[in-house]
């Protein structure tokens, strides 16, 4: 399939494409990109379109900002407020207990068993979520939890309670499972790059451990640690099946308020309001995403 | 270790210049000997450079005089004082490093003020002083721009001008012009040169290019397995090698078969006196230099010409002899094109002082 | 004092053991509960129940078809999309090193879009898409590759765009085609031999994520493994939790195996999958 679009028709000395005039070879380049446009255009831009045009139409299929308007009624504001609360909060406690991980990790030895284990365990463990995560969490704190029953065997207390685990606090302390070996992984390479030379000229010139950190080395990791950090809350803000498989009453977050949109056909319109919702969405995450690349840039000047 | 030539004084040099002095010092890294018992003396204001192959101990020397790393045996003085008890940052030196010297995220300006920051001068003073040094380093005009924004070359300038703004009892250059290209190493060297003497601070300076600490010392120490082979004036090292390792390291050898006698060795039918005349009678294998050989077209001659290369400045011919021996020689650059592949030859060799090796 | 920098070393060590033991305590916690729930029998006691029906097959099949329409289904869709996103991306990435690198900035856009489009963004816009998916493929689960190829498309594109770069492929293939080979002979008998790490990489990357998808799957109404698991937990949490443990074994074995043949390469991997 593909082949047929990426061979020239002339012959191999390349007498063939370099007769023909620039403005031609020029096209028949650009033919070799047309398998990967039409699948990105179908699969991707057209459900980008869907949701960005739908988010203005209304029932009737004419354009409305009504489903715009739904976005600032009390439960929606709530919900994305929710959002970004738990994104922030897990975003910062996974950044900084990351940073102190990767920071362990990274005066140790380059190919050691500890850094190897490390660099795995933190790629298998950000990769957990979902389904699964919110399973173990269960078989850890919920109502017949290891957790739970040890501590009600042993100290006669209830820790799972009000069933805190089922809404934001339950799902902050699960988000961070994931978040800290993400910062782990993010923030390690930033970490490598903080040369040894800068330490030795800082200490040569007079400075104390204390004085290098305040003015190398915290200057210089600061663009990544807050990269990182915005990563973490992009990450946390999209992610939906641990909130899916983790909370069955009510819809406290923004991804769970798209699935209500979308599921529920009890009022008529209502999956317009979920086009807008997941436009909201977007904005959020690309202007986060935003942030993050230009942080991204200044670290690989510096530490690249 | 030979030292038959004590550190000079350069006694009408200014500055800040203090006397060094490493003895017996050791560093061992699980069963390597990275230094063994080396005893180095640097006289005021004196820029000694440390040549050799890697792994000689030449940087371990320089670090152990920073205090980035521990002794595990003898000790340092600095002006008289034992600072090998001192911690790095209380030692007071200059550093330059091969590579990644600055501070990516300041300015020039920046980089340079640090050292003074951190001894809380004063703004004014500390401005002041950070300009004065770029000046010396002629980069005034690139004060608020950024490392990356700046060539390789550059970039050392600046480390120096920040190295030197403290005023630091020591100077230390761990290869700051390896990471640079071949005429920037040259321009650099001479630039560095020409502000160690203006400034008269002591210099360590550890390289391997031997041509780099040929140009630049007061005198080289060549370093082998963790100690000093020889350390001298760059003429003596040159043209006096204490050691066959010495003459092989230091500009090019050629090893050819002689026999000593007398004091003397007879090599290629050529009587030549010894760097050592002590030795022992007997046969050898000569180190004769290629600028010791000269290459003398002739019909009669028993070597022939295999190939010649010219070097702009002066030629580079490798000659046969009838046993098959190669002998590099370096000629005029006017005699190269004369000298063509096949070419009949008959070689001379300058009655220089050689080395040998049984 | 001379002891500065092994006092520094030795508060480097304590820090470390203090850090990293707090932190596999909370990391190994929630998967021993995971190993302690499934293993429960009457009265207090410990039984492998549970495992064993899980690997018992015929018994798996029989008793919790829900799980293993998903399981099956999963095993599917992960060996198609990583094809799909192979037959996309290595020519299209290669094509565009040689022939069209002022596009490759817009090539990494499209890509990395995929970050700011997160599947529960996605999925919403795919309904109408996967109404004529439908309607041509019929109603399938494995139709599914194709919105997986793309949610996998940052992590691929990042795996074989490294191994791209390290390989040179624009003095490879020039060398080929002076000596005369045709541009198929170049992308199978040139850039993929010498792709095989960036390709592995993607590959693993790719069923990692499929195997963890959710959001897609159970919100356009299909099967897969975690759609299954999400059913099964209804009727059988200790099964359920089972299952979920033996997949982050597999998924951990399938990154280390990775970490095995990609070398000394940071694991960069997927970010949590909706």
């Amino acid at each position: 399939m593909t082949e047929s679009l990426l061979s020239p028709g002339p012959p191999v000395t390349d007498g063939g494409t370099r007769a023909l005039p620039r403005r031609l070879r020029h096209w028949s380049s650009l033919l070799g990109l047309v398998p990967f446009l039409v699948y990105v255009g179908i699969f991707l831009a057209v459900p980008t379109i869907v949701v960005v045009l739908g988010a203005f139409g209304g029932p009737d299929g004419r354009p409305t900002l009504g489903n715009v308007d739904a976005l600032t009624t009390p439960t929606i504001i709530n919900a994305f407020v929710r959002s970004i609360t738990l994104s922030g909060v897990t975003a910062v406690l996974g950044a900084v207990a990351g940073a102190l991980i990767a920071y362990t990790v990274v005066t140790a030895r380059a190919d050691g068993m500890l850094r190897r284990s490390v660099s795995s365990a933190s790629g298998v463990l950000a990769q957990f979520g979902g389904v699964t995560l919110a399973f173990a969490f269960l078989a850890t704190l919920g109502f017949n939890g290891f957790l739970t029953v040890f501590f009600q065997d042993h100290f006669g207390i209830n820790i799972t309670g009000s069933g805190w685990l089922y809404a934001l606090p339950g799902l902050m302390l699960v988000y961070t499972y994931f978040q800290i070996p993400l910062m782990v992984i993010v923030f390690l390479p930033a970490l490598d790059g903080l040369r040894p030379q800068w330490r030795e000229a800082a200490e040569g010139l007079g400075g104390s451990t204390w004085q290098y950190w305040r003015h190398v080395g915290i200057p210089l990791l600061a663009p990544s640690f807050l990269g990182s950090t915005l990563l973490l809350f992009a990450n946390a803000f999209s992610a939906y099946a641990t909130a899916a498989a983790l909370v069955s009453q009510g819809s406290p977050i923004v991804p769970l308020k798209i699935r209500e949109a979308i599921t529920s056909e009890v009022i008529l319109g209502q999956a317009n309001v979920g086009k807008a919702l997941a436009l909201g969405m977007i904005v959020v995450v690309a202007v986060v995403m935003f942030g993050y690349a230009r942080l991204q840039r200044r670290t690989a000047r510096w530490l690249g | 270790m030979t030292d038959a030539h004590p550190a000079p004084t350069p006694a009408e040099r200014p500055g800040h210049g203090v006397a060094v002095r490493l003895a017996g010092l050791r560093r061992t890294y699980g069963t390597v000997h990275a230094l063994d018992g080396l005893d180095l003396d640097i006289a005021p204001g004196e820029l000694v450079a440390l040549l050799g192959p890697s792994g000689c101990g030449k940087t371990t020397a320089l670090r152990l005089l920073a205090g980035l790393e521990e002794t595990d045996g003898g000790r340092v003085y600095v002006d008289g004082k034992d600072v090998t008890d001192v911690p790095a940052n209380r030692r007071d030196m200059g550093m330059v490093f091969q590579a990644y010297s600055l501070f990516p995220h300041m300015t020039t300006k920046e980089n340079v003020e640090f050292g003074l920051r951190l001894r809380r001068v004063d703004g004014a003073a500390r401005s002041e002083r950070a300009s004065e040094m770029l000046e010396l380093v002629g980069l005034s005009a690139q004060a608020n721009r950024y490392p990356h924004q700046m060539s390789g070359g550059q970039q050392q300038r600046v480390a120096l001008a920040r190295a030197l703004a403290i005023r630091p009892q020591v100077l230390l250059l761990d290869e700051p012009l390896s990471a640079l290209d071949a005429k920037v190493r040259v321009q650099l060297r001479d630039e560095i040169r020409r502000i160690q003497l203006e400034v008269g601070t002591t210099t360590l300076f550890v390289t391997h290019d031997q041509e780099e600490a040929l140009g630049i010392a007061d005198r080289v120490g060549v370093m082998r397995a963790g100690n000093l082979e020889q350390i001298a004036p760059p003429d003596v090292v040159y043209t006096h090698p204490a050691t066959p390792f010495v003459a092989d390291f230091v500009g090019l050898s050629n090893r050819l078969p002689g026999h000593v006698s007398d004091a003397a060795v007879e090599v290629l039918g050529h009587r030549l006196p010894l760097v050592d005349p002590s030795t022992g009678s007997g046969p050898v294998t000569a180190l004769v230099r290629p600028e010791s050989v000269g290459v003398h077209p002739s019909d009669t001659g028993s070597a022939r010409v295999v190939s010649a290369s010219f070097l702009g400045s002066m030629g580079r011919v490798s000659v046969a002899l009838p046993d098959g021996t190669l002998v590099l020689a370096q000629v005029p650059s006017s005699a190269v094109m004369a000298l063509t592949p096949s070419t009949a030859v008959e070689l001379s060799l300058a009655a220089v002082p050689v080395v040998v090796e049984h | 004092m001379a002891g500065v920098t092994s006092r520094r070393r030795r508060r480097q060590r304590v820090l470390r053991w203090v850090v990293l033991g707090t932190a596999t305590v909370f990391f190994v916690l929630p998967m021993f509960a995971m190993l302690e729930f499934t293993t429960r029998g009457m009265n207090g006691t410990r039984t492998l129940q549970t495992w064993r029906t899980l690997f018992d097959v015929p018994l798996l099949r029989a008793n919790y078809p829900e799980l293993w329409v998903g399981l099956k289904a999963s095993a599917g869709l992960a060996v198609l999309t990583v094809v799909l996103m192979l037959v996309l991306l290595v020519p299209t990435m290669t094509w565009v090193r040689l022939r069209l690198p002022q596009l490759s900035r817009l090539v990494e856009f499209l890509c990395l879009l995929p970050l700011i489009l997160p599947a529960i963004v996605i999925v919403v816009g795919l309904a109408p898409v996967y109404a004529w998916v439908v309607y041509l493929l019929g109603d399938s689960s494995l139709t599914l590759t194709f919105a997986y190829t793309i949610l996998v498309l940052p992590y691929a594109y990042r795996a074989l765009d490294a191994g791209l770069s390290s390989i040179d492929v624009r003095t490879l293939s020039e060398a080929a085609r002076s000596l005369g080979a045709g541009w198929g002979t170049i992308m199978v008998r040139i850039v993929l031999p010498n792709l095989r790490n960036a390709v592995l990489s993607a590959a693993f990357l790719s069923v990692a994520l499929v195997l963890g998808e959710f959001t897609i799957a159970s919100l356009l109404n299909q099967s897969n493994l975690q759609v299954g698991i999400n059913l099964l937990s209804k009727r059988n949490a200790s099964m359920s939790i089972a299952v979920s443990f033996a997949a982050l074994a597999f998924a951990f074995i399938l990154l280390f195996l990775l970490s095995l043949v990609g070398g000394r390469r940071g694991t960069r991997t997927a970010e949590e999958p909706a």
